[in-house]
């Protein structure tokens, strides 16, 4: 298509304004992360001072909430992504009584707000002794993983020629054979962006760490990220510096796998 | 599968239904079940009927409370909405090199835990942070303000954040649905004479119908569970200026002991939320006829 010269340069323009509109508050939190943390500190490495990362990781004690953060996060992700491919192989080969129900309450998972489940998950939960446990902070998230991966690996395995089964099962290929062998396999793309999806979901939850650790024992990053927000109000450049700790991983998850990231959301909204 | 038993779907089935019914359905059940008592979480409960639901219009703080949701909502949707629609057209009538790179970066915020934003705009917003400093710098000083500590300015501050977090979703989102289009027929609009205008509300607006439908839903949801955002950067305060449905929902629950109106609280949330996506999926499904 032919534009003018200047159509073109305002193009770019908004482009570059659009992408700094989207970048200033992540380059201000880089900028302060690397700022002295007191007027009187050193002058720093070229001016800047990475040792605010160093000081933030051991004053907020963020190695163990990291931990406890990867804990939640494999534990939710391997268990949610095996459950909705089971689940996702079921509603998409197979005809069952029951199935359109049971799909579209899975559907209907998708749309509940965690606030609609985790003022009761907590009064049963505690009651049950399971609070400040990981199962507590685990398990809900689970389920609400569980409610767009068995969506999601359905659209994928109803995609999957059904020649491909037809032919694998007339060889003797079990059910479970035809799953684990031929269909994840050449499933991959999906399986991996329902992966990342979660685990991004898992990691920057946080509501229910919130109400289900009541005493911060598997309290996560983004929870303590808040807790220390409050212990050093003044100290902007630690809080900054701890907050690119919390977000660092998702962002280099995002940054290796946008295609499918970009790619899973906006498919996983549309519903197509 | 021409030999397979007939439990074994059921069998593929169990965990994930047992998972999500267990931890999701059951809950919600429960709330419904909640909301119908007054329980301060420890005591004995009261069976109240409905009166935890009368109090969602009654009560003073949670009228206020679902009006800052509305107010969210123009900043959260209908902001991000407009933006997005302005810049997808005009990058979409154009090929512009970098478009992938633009899209990642406009996307980025997506990605970064709610407490991650909050603290670097609490930054921006501090007295002596990014946005005074830029006001002052421009002889704006009658401007400068406590953003987050001012009951005008407070609720639009954090709305403003919702707009930047939302406004690479919803462009990438019209992006997508514009780049479906046929060329062809932007450029036949062109050779009888159209200008930007004319194409936009003729071709593209049209087009992307499902898309703004689907930016809609999600953003107005997002708006809605606002919880984790307003927590960090100003708990509610000051006063009630900020406080929102779902920061009720936690505080009712967790703090006051007034479980059953905070599951009211919820249950309406939610209700709200199936609604709008019933409507969406109508709209999104005329789009294909």
């Amino acid at each position: 298509m032919i534009t003018s010269g200047t159509e073109r340069a305002l193009n770019y323009l908004i482009l570059i304004v659009f992408a700094a509109f989207a970048l200033a508050p992540i380059v201000t939190v880089l900028a302060a992360a690397l700022s002295p943390q007191s007027a009187a500190a050193a002058p720093g490495i070229l001016g800047l001072h990475p040792e605010n990362f160093v000081d933030a990781w051991t004053e907020g004690e963020f190695s163990r909430y990291l931990r406890t953060s990867l804990l939640v996060s494999v534990t939710v992700v391997s268990v949610a992504v095996v459950a909705s491919i089971l689940s996702g192989f079921a509603f998409g080969t197979m005809r069952f009584a029951g199935s359109r129900a049971l799909f579209y309450l899975f559907l209907l998972g998708i749309m509940v707000p965690t606030e609609a489940i985790v003022v009761p998950l907590f009064y049963d939960l505690r009651d049950l002794g399971l609070t400040n446990t990981l199962w507590a902070v685990a398990l809900p998230q689970i389920a609400q993983s569980i409610a767009f991966g068995t969506y999601w690996m359905r659209a994928y395995f109803r995609t999957s020629p059904p020649s491909l089964i037809e032919a694998a099962t007339l060889d003797g290929a079990s059910p479970r054979r035809v799953l684990w062998s031929i269909l994840v396999p050449i499933g991959r793309p999906a399986v991996m962006t329902l992966t990342v999806l979660a685990f991004m979901w898992t990691w920057n939850e946080f509501l229910i760490p919130l109400v289900m650790s009541p005493n911060g024992e598997f309290r996560t990053a983004p929870l303590a990220l808040a807790i220390f927000k409050g212990q050093h109000v003044q100290a902007t450049a630690l809080l900054a510096a701890a907050a690119v700790l919390v977000a660092l991983p998702v962002v280099i998850l995002y940054l290796f796998a946008q295609r499918s990231f970009i790619r899973g959301m906006l498919e996983g909204a549309v519903r197509e | 599968m021409r030999h397979q038993r007939r439990y074994l779907p059921y069998l593929y089935l169990a965990p994930a239904l047992l998972l999500f019914g267990g931890f999701l359905i059951y809950p919600l059940i429960r709330s419904v079940q909640f909301s119908l008592f007054e329980w301060d979480g420890l005591g004995a409960s009261e069976f109240v009927g409905f009166d935890n639901y009368v109090e969602l219009f009654t009560d003073e703080v949670l009228r206020a409370a679902f009006g800052h949701a509305l107010v969210l909502i123009l900043f959260f949707s209908v902001l991000p909405l407009v933006l997005g629609l302005v810049v997808a057209a005009i990058l979409n009538r154009a090929q512009v090199r970098g478009l992938g790179l633009f899209r990642t970066v406009v996307f980025l915020p997506q990605v970064l835990a709610m407490v991650v934003v909050a603290v670097a705009w609490r930054q921006i917003y501090a007295p002596d942070g990014g946005l005074n400093t830029a006001l002052r710098a421009v002889g704006l000083d009658a401007l400068t303000r406590t953003w987050l500590g001012d009951y005008t300015w407070t609720l639009p501050a954090v709305g403003i954040v919702g707009t930047w977090v939302q406004t690479g979703l919803v462009t990438v989102l019209l992006l997508a649905g514009m780049g479906r289009v046929p060329r062809e027929l932007f450029e036949a609009a062109r050779l009888d004479g159209a200008g930007a205008i004319r194409e936009f509300f003729a071709i593209t607006l049209p087009s992307v119908r499902g898309e703004i439908a689907v930016a809609l839903t999600l953003t107005i949801v997002a708006a809605l569970k606002t919880f984790d955002l307003v927590y960090v950067t100003t708990g509610g305060g000051p006063g009630n200026s900020t406080t929102v449905p779902a920061y009720e929902v936690f505080q009712r629950a967790f703090r006051e002991g007034a479980v059953g109106s905070a599951a009211a609280i919820a249950v309406a949330l939610t209700a709200i939320i199936f609604v709008l996506n019933v409507i969406v999926n109508r709209i999104a499904e005329g789009r294909q006829g």
